[in-house]
């Protein structure tokens, strides 16, 4: 059984279309890399698994669950906001722009979410997120406010705050687009880790070295479509696409 | 950003060949011009303050003899009162209305800026005096419960004294900017906060309980003093219905010794002890709720900053910073 599961999803801004006819599944403990030039709908697809986008047409479901939307006697119910809450517990989500929360600090930061939904007492969510912390390799820093950290310690911090609600699922958006080149290795040492201990993943990005060592399947996507799929070795040196060649080239 | 402080050290200043810093001893640039329009400034200023010093029909001693007189004293406390009760009833209707205004629902949206458009758009001393005649359409208040005998009811006017009519009427008032104020604070976080807060599965009111308001109250503190300040000077208004607060105080007082001058600088100076007072209570709560800004420190200490030092330091910095 798949943990995510997108079935011909459409999407629209007005009248540009910026998803066409989508369909992707990640499995249980795969780390799925999604690639592709700016503007071709990456970004906006990752925030549709999280409902922060709505959807046209199509279905996503994760861990069998319809995003959104439930299903009953063939017609769609719109889920309301406690139940759409609720399912995002289920993914986790790291942003570009890392997105602390700027008046808590880093442990604060963690311990928001397993405090406020999962109901823990301070005490419990502080031990979590201590051990949290020292996972993200960012032990002793829990009291620094995120202006005090490095992006890529607040990278970092921001992983753990996912982390810290037990996602099934875990995306990431961009993760090290907007670090200074020296902070990418430390953001992605931790990424790394958490594919080998078999966290499920679906990560866009730009570091094809990155993809081409951790993901399990690459997908690509173009102008709103996805363009192509397979193992990373495969697509990345062997593309079959032009549009593929044409990325990669640029990129290289 | 932070990431650059290391690379400036590299850069290190020049050197001479002994491997001295050379020092800058050079002749400070002079500007007669300043100095000419300075005198000619303080010169204009002296004989504006010397006309009002020494003019004989200032009695610069009744001056003194009024400020701690027992009738300013109480006008002063009930001006206190009045700002205090009036700003709060403003910055609870604030929220409410801000909240409002921010609702899906649309009706509440209409109703949240007709509300603004009246309050804002009418004179608060019109909606003073209109208040305090509100016996005027309903003479009488009741209260009870529909189709039992069981309620109260009282004459309007026994409820709805003076003082009670000036917090109604500056209190309803403030909210319309008080609501603006907020609102522009809830704006003001970046959205990712939100979607950050909505990733981890906060509902949209926990999200703005433990996300938005704490770091839009930042952005609150300083206009919301400045209205405390405008309310403080406001409160002057209800002199018209007789309220006894601290103009209507000195007015009584003036109207039967005649020291009109002498009493309004009285109260001018306690008007303007209580803005100071109130400024320094809002730079204090700018620190207080700095948090994430700057390095956090300790309330008392954070007064002591506050009052006496220079901070010329621009963002994060120390040794919390990287």
């Amino acid at each position: 059984m798949p943990v995510l599961r997108a079935e011909h999803v459409h999407k629209k801004f007005a009248s540009l279309e910026v998803l066409h006819d989508i369909s992707l599944s990640v499995g249980k403990g795969e780390v799925v890399c999604l690639v592709g030039p700016s503007g071709s709908g990456k970004s906006t697809f990752l925030r549709c698994v999280n409902h922060l986008e709505r959807i046209d047409a199509g279905r996503i479901y994760v861990d069998d669950a319809l995003v959104g939307y439930e299903e009953r006697a063939g017609r769609l119910y719109e889920l309301k906001e406690a139940s759409v809450c609720a399912a995002r517990r289920q993914t986790g989500m790291v942003f570009q722009g890392f997105n602390l929360f700027v008046h808590l600090t880093a442990i604060e930061n963690i311990m928001l979410g397993p405090r406020r939904i999962l109901g823990m007492t301070k005490a419990e969510a502080r031990a979590e997120a201590e051990v949290l912390l020292a996972r993200v390799g960012l032990d002793g820093r829990g009291s620094s406010y995120p202006k005090q950290l490095s992006g890529g310690q607040q990278q970092r911090v921001a992983i753990a705050r996912a982390l810290a609600m037990n996602p099934k699922l875990l995306l990431l958006d961009e993760p090290t687009s907007a670090l200074d080149p020296h902070l990418v290795g430390e953001v992605l040492s931790v990424i790394r880790e958490l594919a080998d201990e078999g966290l499920t993943m679906l990560v866009v990005t730009h570091e094809m070295a990155f993809a081409r060592d951790v993901a399990d399947r690459v997908v690509v996507f173009a102008g709103g479509r996805l363009i192509e799929e397979g193992a990373p070795r495969d697509i990345l040196t062997a593309p079959s696409d032009p549009r593929t060649v044409a990325f990669l080239g640029r990129r290289s | 950003m932070s990431e650059r402080a290391p690379d400036a050290a590299v850069a290190g200043p020049e050197r001479s060949p002994t491997g001295v810093a050379l020092p800058i001893n050079a002749k400070p640039a002079r500007y007669p011009g300043r100095w000419l329009t300075a005198l000619v400034c303080l010169f204009l200023l002296g004989c504006v303050v010397d006309a009002f010093v020494a003019s004989p029909n200032i009695k610069w001693a009744e001056v003194g003899s009024y400020f701690f007189s027992e009738n300013v004293l109480r006008g002063l406390w009930l001006t206190v009162v009045l700002t205090i009760a009036a700003q709060s009833v403003g910055i609870v209707g604030g929220v409410i209305l801000a909240s409002m205004s921010m609702s899906l629902n649309p009706v509440l949206r209409t109703i949240s800026s007709a509300y603004i458009g009246l309050f804002r758009g009418t004179p608060a001393l019109i909606q003073i005096i209109f208040w305090f005649n509100i016996g005027l359409v309903f003479p009488h208040i009741a209260l009870r419960i529909p189709g039992t005998g069981i309620g109260f009811r009282v004459e309007t006017n026994s409820i709805i004294t003076p003082i009670m009519a000036a917090v109604i009427a500056l209190g309803l008032n403030e909210a319309a900017y008080m609501s603006e104020i907020v609102r522009g604070g809830i704006i003001s976080i970046e959205l990712g906060q939100s979607e950050a807060a909505a990733s981890i599965g906060l509902t949209h009111s926990q999200s703005m309980r433990y996300v938005i308001l704490p770091q839009a109250i930042r952005t609150v503190i300083p206009p919301t003093a400045n209205e405390l300040i405008s309310m403080l000077k406001n409160t002057s208004l209800v002199s018209v219905i007789s309220a006894k607060e601290l103009l209507t105080s000195v007015q009584e007082i003036y109207a039967s010794n005649f020291l009109t001058i002498e009493l309004l600088i009285v109260a001018s100076i306690w008007y303007l002890i209580m803005t100071t007072i109130a400024t320094i209570v809002q730079s204090y709560l700018e620190r207080l709720f700095d948090r994430g800004s700057r390095r956090p420190g300790t309330g008392a200490s954070n007064l002591f900053h506050s009052l006496f030092r220079r901070d010329f330091s621009v963002g994060p910095s120390g040794p919390g910073a990287l």
